[in-house]
């Protein structure tokens, strides 16, 4: 028995998401008095693998072959499972990334395994295998029981702590097997807005809505979420309209994000809009109306108009940034 | 081509969701039920590739009891050529796949769309299920989809940016905002869809392997605590010593 956790890596280098599914692996692995055991597909440099080791994977797997260069969704699932199968683990957990999201559920398959999407905590194994998930798109959360013995989780993004817990490292190369359709698909291009701060994964938000009345000024906005390390985000008319791409669409029908910060100026707070970020630890709205629906959903507010508010709150990130530097 | 659309049947957007006492089902009395908003947007994509490529056929298919026969006759209404009901309780997401994907080996088709998730239990799983169950391959998060002969091109969502895929057929993807603008029921094709065909299905039989056991709504708030429009500087002073965000 074992805990297989999948890591993902953008060219190389781990993603927050990845130290984050070690830390929650290596909690069930200790909850279940076994080891946890890390995977790694494509080309990662030996310094970076062993940081995993950093956060309680007491084995790396690391499969270099050229082949798994670059992501197949179909091949590394197959990956995973074989990998699963040659530690003998019956947890094996992914983050909901969007690569994860489309991987989970293939392992599941391969593994007789029940899978859940989007835990937000720690599984409860007193009494059985219980899981807790986000349902009906942030309105609600579920506990899933599940029978099966092996078991598939999609970590949310953001939902667990990053946590210290050195190990030796203690790297492994592994080949996998692999089956006849599983490089069915390729990658013409990979396109990445380098210099933006990726929103499923963010820590802090900054989000607007129709209030800013056309994509001319989203200037501040975006000087807002530079200031603070934020990323962007839109509620969906904005993305409708095309005043900015849909990939910033958050809510019900959108991106669903936690982060620890979200700041919504000049949107209204419809229930499509809350169900995907009341889950944000801090919610900051700014908005001219006082009754709009978002004031109730929120921790803090400032009740003005955007255009005069915004411009003031970034001098005053400024300043407190030069103070506390 | 063949395409195959899989809807679910799900509460509409502005649903307050609620619990019976003991958390253990959704109350679905007075709550009005949708095609699952993403699905309706794979389901656009279908009939546009349908309409560009003569002789093709686009099936819509749900597993469920026959509650959602109103939902699957607004996807005739909107285009489907035909539709199918598995007739069965849907008890988690394998055991949709799995039904999915044995209709889908003995009818063979080209093309198999979903939505990237269903807007009720966030599952996430069904289109990557029905590639695996089927050996083919499944891009999920797919926000453009565009055919070329027997060749798709795809763009997928990743973290900060987006990948182009290129894929032969048969391929299943999950839709999700941006493959196509919905489709709205005009008065001909409600008209002809009381006319389409609806097949009803039994099930195989799938174990289930997981069930919701319990639900809960998140904790409310405490109430907002409001900063005067004045006092801007105050509220980047609680954020970092009361929140501890900044
Ligand atoms: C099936 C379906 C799914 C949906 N899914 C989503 C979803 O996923 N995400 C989503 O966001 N929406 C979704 N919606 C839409 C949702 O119902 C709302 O229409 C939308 O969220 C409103 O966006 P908004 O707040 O930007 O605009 P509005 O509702 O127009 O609100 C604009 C706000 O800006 C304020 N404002 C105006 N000027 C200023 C100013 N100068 N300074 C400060 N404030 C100002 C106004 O007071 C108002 O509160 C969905 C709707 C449907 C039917």
């Amino acid at each position: 028995m074992s805990v297989l956790v999948y890591t993902e890596h953008a060219e190389g280098k781990f993603k927050k998401s990845s130290f984050e599914v070690v830390s929650y692996g290596a909690a069930i692995a200790q909850q279940l008095g076994t080891n946890l055991v890390a995977l790694s597909i494509g080309n990662v440099s030996s310094d970076e693998l062993n940081k995993l080791a950093q956060y309680g994977a007491s084995k790396i797997l690391s499969v270099s072959e050229d082949a798994y260069k670059s992501f197949v969704n179909q091949a590394y699932g197959a990956v995973i499972a074989q990998a699963a199968q040659k530690e003998g683990a019956n947890v094996v957990v992914l983050s909901a990334s969007f690569s994860g999201k489309g991987l989970a559920p293939r392992v599941a398959v391969k593994l007789n395994a029940a899978y859940v999407d989007g835990a937000v905590s720690l599984p409860d194994t007193t009494n059985g295998f219980m899981v807790r998930k986000g349902a009906f798109s942030g309105k609600a959360f579920a506990d899933v029981s599940i029978s099966s013995e092996n078991k598939v989780i999609a970590l949310m993004p953001n939902a667990y702590k990053v946590v210290e817990n050195s190990q030796n490292p203690n790297v492994e190369a592994f080949t996998p097997v692999a089956g006849s359709n599983d490089f069915a698909t390729m990658i013409k291009e990979i396109v990445r807005a380098s210099d933006k701060v990726s929103l499923p994964d963010a820590e802090l938000v900054v989000s607007a809505g129709r209030g800013m009345k056309g994509p001319e000024n989203w200037g501040m906005i975006e000087e807002l979420a530079q200031l603070l390390g934020a990323a962007t985000a839109c509620s969906k008319p904005v993305s409708d309209a095309h005043w900015r791409p849909h990939s910033e669409h958050v809510g019900q029908t959108g991106i669903a994000v936690s982060p620890n910060l979200y700041i919504a100026i000049g949107i209204s707070g419809a229930i499509q809009h809350l169900a995907g970020v009341s889950s944000s630890k801090v919610i900051v709205v700014i908005n001219k109306d006082p009754e709009a629906p978002f004031f109730k959903a929120a921790d803090y507010g400032i009740v003005g108009d955007a255009f005069e508010v915004v411009p003031q709150l970034i001098s005053a990130i400024k300043e407190f940034k030069a103070v506390n530097a | 081509m063949k395409i195959l659309v899989c809807i679910s049947n799900v509460p509409d957007t502005t649903t307050k969701i609620n619990f019976t006492d003991d958390h253990k089902s959704f109350v679905s009395n007075g709550v009005t039920f949708i095609i699952n908003p993403y699905d309706e947007i794979a389901l656009t994509r279908a009939l546009e590739i349908s309409e560009a490529n003569a002789g093709s056929t686009v099936t819509v298919i749900h597993v469920g009891d026959a509650s959602a026969e109103p939902t699957i006759r607004k996807a005739l209404a909107i285009g489907a050529t035909d539709a199918v009901r598995i007739n069965a309780n849907a008890r988690d997401a394998f055991f949709v796949a799995s039904q999915i994907a044995n209709y889908a080996k003995e009818q063979g088709f080209d093309l198999i769309l979903t939505g990237r998730e269903s807007i009720d239990y966030n599952g996430a799983q069904v289109a990557s299920m029905i590639g695996e169950l089927l050996n083919i391959p499944s891009i999920s998060i797919v926000k453009s989809l565009t055919l070329d002969g027997t060749t798709v091109t795809l763009e997928r969502e990743i973290e900060g940016g987006k990948e182009v895929i290129s894929c032969p057929l048969p391929l299943v993807a999950s839709a999700s905002e941006g493959m196509a603008e919905p489709r709205i029921a005009g008065m001909r094709g409600i008209m002809s869809a009381r006319t389409k065909t609806l097949a009803v299905i039994e099930p195989s039989d799938v174990p289930a392997l997981q069930t919701i056991t319990n639900y809960d709504k998140p904790a409310p708030r405490s109430q907002v605590k409001l900063v005067n429009v004045d006092d801007v500087k105050g509220l980047v002073t609680l954020l970092n010593q009361e929140a501890k965000v900044i």
